[in-house]
């Protein structure tokens, strides 16, 4: 089992699934025997799925979807050649 | 005529540009379409600006668009198009820009903010049962805290928290070793919670803070 050092150390990559599985059963073993380090962890997990759900929230602008289609979507040149490649003729609409 | 502009990029396609056949055109479509309103979130937090974020999509989009024959069938997708997007953004948006690519941050201990959640406790007991400690901080003030990080530390950051890639994935799209996107990680983790607690000082949430 692991000693709250090794534990605290540990935290980020055992949160983030990064470290082997013995070293996690270790980790796992400490944090079912020791509260304050349970409780570290808890923070650090909550604090990690606050950030993803309130950094990741953005509308997506209707506008980009619109020209995003338009780009990928519409054979605007039908030279097979997207976007602004070739000569000034190949970036015209059809 | 009418030229295409919506589609122009900084630097125009060569006229040896890339043929993309019909089917790899409506098979990237398909695919890709779904990643984008994730791909404008990383943009934001990147770019700070909604203009140039979705300028960066746009590109970035397109040059997966027209580089779609390389992509792997069968390999991640997403993690492809992330790559093109931190490889525009950090070749084309912060080469503008003024603010170093490489900034040092201060040092801050670790378990910054857990040490502090008892300061909280007042503020915390506004909280209905169903919110945790966490949502104290506005989307905005997180938002702030992981923009504020320079570059080196906000991408990895972004890349982990945000965006849920492994360390592999993160050193393969940023091109540094391993051992790097963990030290960067564990540092601007630091300095994001040190910027969540300066925030909770200034809007009172909790007493003066007692230290730096």
């Amino acid at each position: 089992m692991a000693d709250c050092n090794e534990t605290l150390r540990e935290l980020e990559p055992f949160i983030d699934g990064e470290i082997s599985d013995e070293a996690r059963e270790h980790i796992h073993g400490h944090l079912g025997a020791c509260v304050d380090c349970q409780q570290a962890f808890e923070f650090h997990l909550e604090l990690r799925e606050a950030v993803r759900r309130k950094a990741s929230n953005d509308e997506l602008p209707a506008s980009l979807v619109a020209k995003l289609e338009v780009c990928l979507r519409d054979d605007f040149d039908g030279d097979g050649v997207v976007g602004n490649g070739g000569s000034d003729e190949s970036a015209s609409v059809r | 005529m009418r030229r295409v502009s919506h589609c122009a990029v900084s630097t125009p396609c060569s006229p040896t540009c890339k043929v993309v056949d019909v089917a790899d055109r409506s098979s990237f479509a398909d695919q890709a379409m779904e990643f984008t309103p994730q791909l404008f979130s990383a943009a934001l937090r990147m770019t700070r600006n909604r203009a140039d974020a979705e300028d960066l999509v746009q590109e970035a989009m397109l040059r997966g668009f027209r580089s779609f024959h390389t992509f792997t069938e069968g390999t991640n997708l997403r993690a492809w198009l992330f790559r093109i997007l931190t490889n525009v953004y950090i070749n084309s948006y912060r080469a503008k820009q003024r603010r170093p690519d490489e900034t040092d941050l201060g040092e801050v201990e670790d378990l910054y903010l857990y040490r502090r959640i008892g300061s909280f406790e007042t503020a915390a007991a506004s909280l209905s049962a169903e919110e945790q400690f966490l949502d104290l901080f506005t989307d905005d003030e997180v938002k702030a805290a992981l923009e504020d990080l320079p570059d080196n530390f906000r991408l990895p950051v972004l890349l982990a928290d945000v965006e849920g890639f492994a360390y592999r994935e993160i050193a393969d799209i940023l091109e540094i070793p391993v051992g790097t996107v963990m030290s960067r990680l564990h540092r601007g983790r630091k300095a994001m919670q040190h910027a969540l607690y300066s925030f909770a000082v200034d809007r009172g949430l909790v007493g003066a803070a007692t230290d730096n």
